[in-house]
Parts: C-alpha cells; sequence; structure tokens
C-alpha cells in the first residue's frame, strides 16, 4: 500500500529565469498507472526526477504514505527507476545489473538469487543472465532495465520514456508487456512520456502537461471525451483535433473568411449562449473521426455540411484519412475507406456539433 | 573482386610485410645485441673479434648488477612506481570530479588544471625544488614521489572519458543504493578500463624511467633509482659494459613486456583522445 501526493510542487533551476515546473498538485494512488505527457519541455521528465530525488524540489511538498521525503535520498525512497536510455551497467552481466541494487541492500545471496531469477523469468531473460548489455537488443536492454526495477520489489516504479530508443514496431509490443508486468505486479507507476498513443493505452489516469503546469488530469477517455482547453484538444488523439475559427450568430456558426455555416446543435447553442457567447468569436474544434462523409448523415444533418475538396487521401486499410480543404481552412477527416475518395475530388462532409469541443479563442478554455 | 586484383592486393602485402620485417629487425637488433651482450663477460665484450651470440653464456653481469646496490635502487624505483599508481587514482577521482560533479568554479579550476600543461616541467623544476627545500623534503623519497601524484594531462584524459558516461546509470546507481565512494569503484573505475590502460602503461613507464627528479633531489646513494643507479655503472676510468648491458636489459625488458601484452589497450586509449 503506498501512496503519493504531490503538493504544490514547484521548480526553478539554479541558473533557469523561469520556473520549470509551477503548482504541481496530484494525489497517486497506491497500484495506479499514471502517465505524465506533454511536449518536450513540459516540466514532465522534471517533476518525475523530482519524485526520484534526482532533483531538488524548490517549493512545495512530496508525501510517500504520508511522510513528506523533500530532503530524503534518493537510496532512501525506495524507489525503483527505469530510464530512456536504459542506463544499464556496461561493465556487468545482466545478472549483476539486475543484482546490483539486491547486492547494496545487503540482501542474502540465495534471495538475491531468487529474486534476480524470478525478474528474469518475468521478463523472458533467463538464457541471458551471462551475457553483457552490449550484446543484447535495444529491447532486451529495456527489459533488463524493467528487470532490475522488478527485483528490487519497490512500491513505486518511475519510468522515464522507456520506450522512446525503440523502435515503431518494438514500441508497441513492449508498451503491452509494460501494461501487463503492471497488471501483474500492480505496483504504483509513475509513466512520462511524449507520445499521447503510449499515454492513452496504457494510463489509468493522465496527466497532462505544458509549460510546466498541469494542463488536465483524467482517464483517457475523460481527457479525450472532455478535454479541458484547447492545447489538451489539440494534443490528445491522432491524427489531432481540427480547429477553425468561427463566429456564432443567432443559431449558426458562421466562418466568412473561409465562406461556411454551420448550424448549432440546440443544446450546445443554449450553453454557448447563456455564457455570453451569442455574436462572439469562438474556436470550434472538431475530431477527424467525428466528420462524415456518409450519405445518412449528410442527408439527416443537412444545415452541418462543408463543401470541400480533398487535397490527400490516404488509405490505411480499414480507415481513410482525408486531408481537405475549405477556402484556406484545411482539416482531416476520418472515414470509412469503402468510402474513399480520390485526391481532387469535391466532396460534402457532415460535421457532428454533438461532439464537437467550443474553447474561448482568448483563454482557450472548453466552453462546450 | 576480380583474381587478378586479389592477387595483386596480396602481391602489395607480401612487399609491405617484408619492408616493415626488415625495419622491424633493423630496429630490434640493438636491444638484441644488448640482451646479449649482458650475458657475455666483459672481457669478450671488447674483443676486436665482436660476435654477436656469447661464445660463453654466463649470469656474471647479472650477479655483479645486484651486489652493486641495484636491488636498493630497484625497490625505491618500485615504490616511487606504485606510488605513481595511487597518484594516477586522484587523477581519475579528480577527472571524475570535474566532469560529472556541478561546483562552482569548475571551469576555471579545469582551466587552471589544464593551463598548467602548457608550461613546461624543466621550467617548474627548480621552483618546485625550493618549495621542497623549504619543507625539507629533499633528499626523500616523498620528496621524490609527492610531485608526481598529479598530472593535468592525467585528470584531463579522466575527465573527457568519464564525461561520456551516461549520467543516468549514475543516476540508477544512486536509486539502488550506491555511495558516491561505491561508484567510483565500482562504476565509474571499471567503465574506465581503456583510460586506466594507457594511464597505467604511461604510469609505469614514467615511474619506472624516473630519472631527472630523482637525481636532482636525492643526494643519498639509497634514494636512487633504476636508472640514476644506471648511469653510476658508467665508471669513470674503467667501464665494465657487461654490467652496463645488464642494468640496461634489466630496465628495458619489463616496459617491452609491458607493452606487448597491453599494446591493444594503449592504442584503444589514443583512439579515445582521438574520438574527442
Amino acid at each position: 500500500m503506498v501512496e503519493l501526493n504531490l503538493e504544490h510542487i514547484y521548480k526553478k533551476y539554479d541558473n533557469a529565469d523561469d520556473y520549470s515546473v509551477t503548482d504541481f498538485s496530484l494525489d497517486i494512488k497506491d497500484k495506479e498507472f499514471v502517465v505524465f505527457v506533454g511536449p518536450s519541455g513540459c516540466g514532465k521528465s522534471t517533476t518525475i526526477r523530482m519524485i526520484a530525488g534526482l532533483e531538488d524540489i524548490t517549493e512545495g511538498d512530496l508525501l510517500i504514505d504520508g511522510k513528506v521525503v523533500n530532503d530524503e535520498l534518493p537510496k532512501n525512497r525506495d524507489i525503483a527507476m527505469v530510464f530512456q536510455n536504459y542506463a544499464l551497467y556496461p561493465h556487468m552481466s545482466v545478472y549483476d545489473n539486475m543484482s546490483f541494487g539486491l547486492k547494496l541492500r545487503k540482501y542474502s545471496k540465495e534471495d538475491i538469487d531468487e529474486r534476480v531469477h524470478n525478474a528474469a523469468r518475468i521478463i523472458g531473460l533467463e538464457e541471458y543472465l551471462d551475457r553483457k548489455p552490449a550484446a543484447l537488443s535495444g529491447g532486451q536492454r529495456q527489459r533488463v532495465a524493467l528487470g532490475r526495477a522488478i527485483v528490487r520489489d519497490a512500491p513505486i516504479f518511475l519510468m522515464d520514456e522507456p520506450l522512446s530508443n525503440l523502435d515503431a514496431k518494438l514500441r508497441v509490443s513492449m508498451r503491452a508487456e509494460i501494461a501487463k508486468l503492471h497488471r501483474r505486479l500492480q505496483t504504483t507507476t509513475i509513466y512520462v512520456t511524449h507520445d499521447q498513443t503510449e499515454a492513452m493505452t496504457m494510463a489509468d489516469r493522465i496527466v497532462i502537461m505544458k509549460d510546466g503546469k498541469i494542463q488536465q488530469v483524467g482517464t483517457p477517455q475523460e481527457v479525450y471525451d472532455n478535454p479541458a482547453n484547447l492545447f489538451v484538444g489539440s494534443f490528445i488523439g491522432s491524427p489531432a483535433m481540427n480547429f477553425f475559427d468561427v463566429t456564432l450568430q443567432n443559431n449558426r456558426i458562421l466562418d466568412r473568411k473561409n465562406n461556411f455555416s454551420l448550424e448549432v446543435p440546440e443544446g450546445c447553442l443554449k450553453v454557448l449562449q447563456s455564457k455570453g457567447y451569442a455574436g462572439k468569436r469562438l474556436k470550434l474544434g472538431i475530431r477527424p473521426e467525428d466528420i462524415h462523409t456518409e450519405n445518412t448523415f449528410i442527408k439527416v444533418f443537412p444545415n452541418a455540411t462543408i463543401k470541400t475538396t480533398v487535397n490527400v487521401s490516404e488509405l490505411l486499410g480499414a480507415e481513410s484519412q482525408l486531408y481537405c480543404k475549405v477556402g484556406d481552412q484545411e482539416f482531416i477527416a476520418k472515414v470509412n475507406s469503402r468510402d474513399h475518395i480520390q485526391p481532387g475530388a469535391e466532396l460534402i462532409v457532415g460535421l457532428d456539433l454533438n461532439k464537437g469541443h467550443f474553447f474561448d479563442p482568448e483563454t482557450e478554455l472548453t466552453i462546450y | 573482386m576480380s583474381n587478378s586484383l586479389l592477387k595483386s592486393q596480396q602481391n602489395s602485402r607480401f612487399i609491405v610485410s617484408v619492408i616493415l620485417a626488415v625495419f622491424g629487425f633493423i630496429m630490434i637488433l640493438p636491444f638484441l645485441w644488448m640482451f646479449l651482450s649482458s650475458f657475455k663477460t666483459n672481457a669478450e665484450i671488447v674483443q676486436n673479434t665482436r660476435s654477436f651470440f656469447p661464445k660463453q653464456w654466463t649470469l656474471e653481469n647479472y650477479r655483479n648488477l645486484f651486489h652493486s646496490g641495484f636491488t636498493l635502487y630497484l625497490r625505491n624505483t618500485l615504490i616511487i612506481t606504485f606510488f605513481s599508481f595511487v597518484g594516477m587514482l586522484f587523477n581519475a577521482m579528480a577527472g571524475y570530479g570535474f566532469a560529472k560533479f556541478k561546483f562552482k568554479g569548475r571551469g576555471v579550476l579545469f582551466i587552471m588544471v589544464l593551463a598548467t600543461m602548457m608550461i613546461p616541467g624543466q621550467v617548474t623544476m627548480i621552483p618546485v625544488y625550493l618549495i621542497l627545500n623549504q619543507m625539507h623534503l629533499t633528499n626523500t623519497l616523498t620528496g621524490i614521489i609527492l610531485p608526481g601524484l598529479v598530472g593535468a594531462f592525467s585528470i584531463f584524459l579522466f575527465r573527457q572519458f568519464i564525461s561520456n558516461i551516461s549520467d543516468s546509470i549514475l543516476e540508477a546507481a544512486r536509486l539502488d543504493g550506491a555511495s558516491e565512494w561505491y561508484m567510483f569503484w565500482h562504476i565509474i573505475l571499471p567503465i574506465s578500463k581503456p583510460v586506466l590502460a594507457v594511464q597505467g602503461i604511461l604510469t609505469f613507464i614514467g615511474g619506472w624511467n624516473a630519472f631527472l627528479w630523482p637525481l636532482i633531489l636525492a643526494n643519498d646513494e639509497k634514494y636512487y633509482t633504476l636508472s640514476v643507479g644506471l648511469q653510476l655503472l658508467q665508471g669513470q676510468h674503467t667501464t665494465d659494459y657487461g654490467i652496463q648491458m645488464a642494468g640496461s636489459s634489466f630496465m628495458v625488458i619489463p616496459i617491452i613486456i609491458i607493452f606487448v601484452i597491453f599494446q591493444k589497450y594503449i592504442l584503444q586509449g589514443f583512439n579515445i583522445q582521438g574520438d574527442k
């Protein structure tokens, strides 16, 4: 049973003018798999390193099981960490790499042997225990790094972009393995990545960060369906959300520049009007899969359609991605590949505004 | 690859090998002659009808050598060499410090260390002698050892190499519970093996061949080193070539053996410098 509380944590490096992490507050529950995600330089790695004790906390408190550990040395925090470049000791065999921490903690020889073999079985590297890291592939090295964390039996795992150095295919399979490992060991895990797919597929909860600040915390479903602001909307999801600059006029939104207008569904309209956006500018965000080309949709919602030109059409198998253009505005639609369209074709698409998101163009916060 | 091309390559390789072998033989000839002569009697060496191989093999020269105080010189040399190795560890620690620890004045300090490399040793010899004299360390082994304990080039080499070790390895070790001291011995040093090998050989050669500084600092024969002692063998009136050959062989052979064993590492070490 372990709980982690980050209370108003700030980080400022000695020679920096600005804070790298600002007012970071988060409670992490026992056995939870939390993913910090954000673009590079958003402070996610800094935060995980503060939790590990590799960086000082400038302000705020870090609590492990209710105890403030700001000034504890890394080794006393009982945390295991997996690094992006694996950080294996190059001169030691896989066995020695995994047993290094145990030896230092004065475990008995038999105990060490049992734990290492046990961990090697879990990560599937039993035959490689005598090898040096240089004789292993990238994926195997990352497994050793995981094994090194497993043998410690530490209550908290920190993973700092552990899959970034692997090739795309390996990344997908290791992603599943780490998720499986978490289900099996039930260790509280904090995982840092810049890859939103990793975040979406692995996390119990996602923490989205930008410029050192938390943008939103929630389950993958929550942050996908209800982004708190424009940044979250644009960052989560692949391909990214499409954005349109529009003005709310009566019951329609208009884009005068690109010359189209759409009818706003009633429920949504009420919210927008009640929040005082009548006649005001808005940012409409709509995910590629909420843009439809099927005749049924277009027939039912004739007032939610745009006439566009398809610039590029990518067939991905079951789906096609259409890079469309209306006026100067470009957007992507993800449609069933049965509706595959040749590039250059003119096309009427329907925007499902019930699933659309409206953001304030100034504050970038979600309105609806 | 066509057959003729392969053949011409083989030919050129053969020619290169022959040329190298000839030059190698010419190079090694004096050493061989020195070594063989050390088993000749002095009379045989000075004979007009000089022979390459000893007519009569004798160990007399080596026996005389060690009766003439060479044992003592050997002891001194070994002590100096041993402490040079201790010094090498200090250099490794300094290099580690410069490479991996952030502290105030690190840059300035490192530049100062490098700056000492630009001053020739001969320039500092007299000031260092005067300092040691004030410390009453002239004519002592301590005085001979002390100035050689640290070397800027060695620190520089260690720093360059250790800089390349990923920080996250050290961080992982810290999380594993290693102390800074433990990390130095169990992670930094083993990874730095190539530099250690180069530095070790240079240190050994330096210690083993220590000549000028011990000669200046030691007045007393009991602090002489092998190379200083070797020079003593050259008598003023009579010259015993046999004993000189034995002394020279005794000095050169260990270095040649070590070089042959470790030449792989020496080349590797110089490659490290080349990578920079």
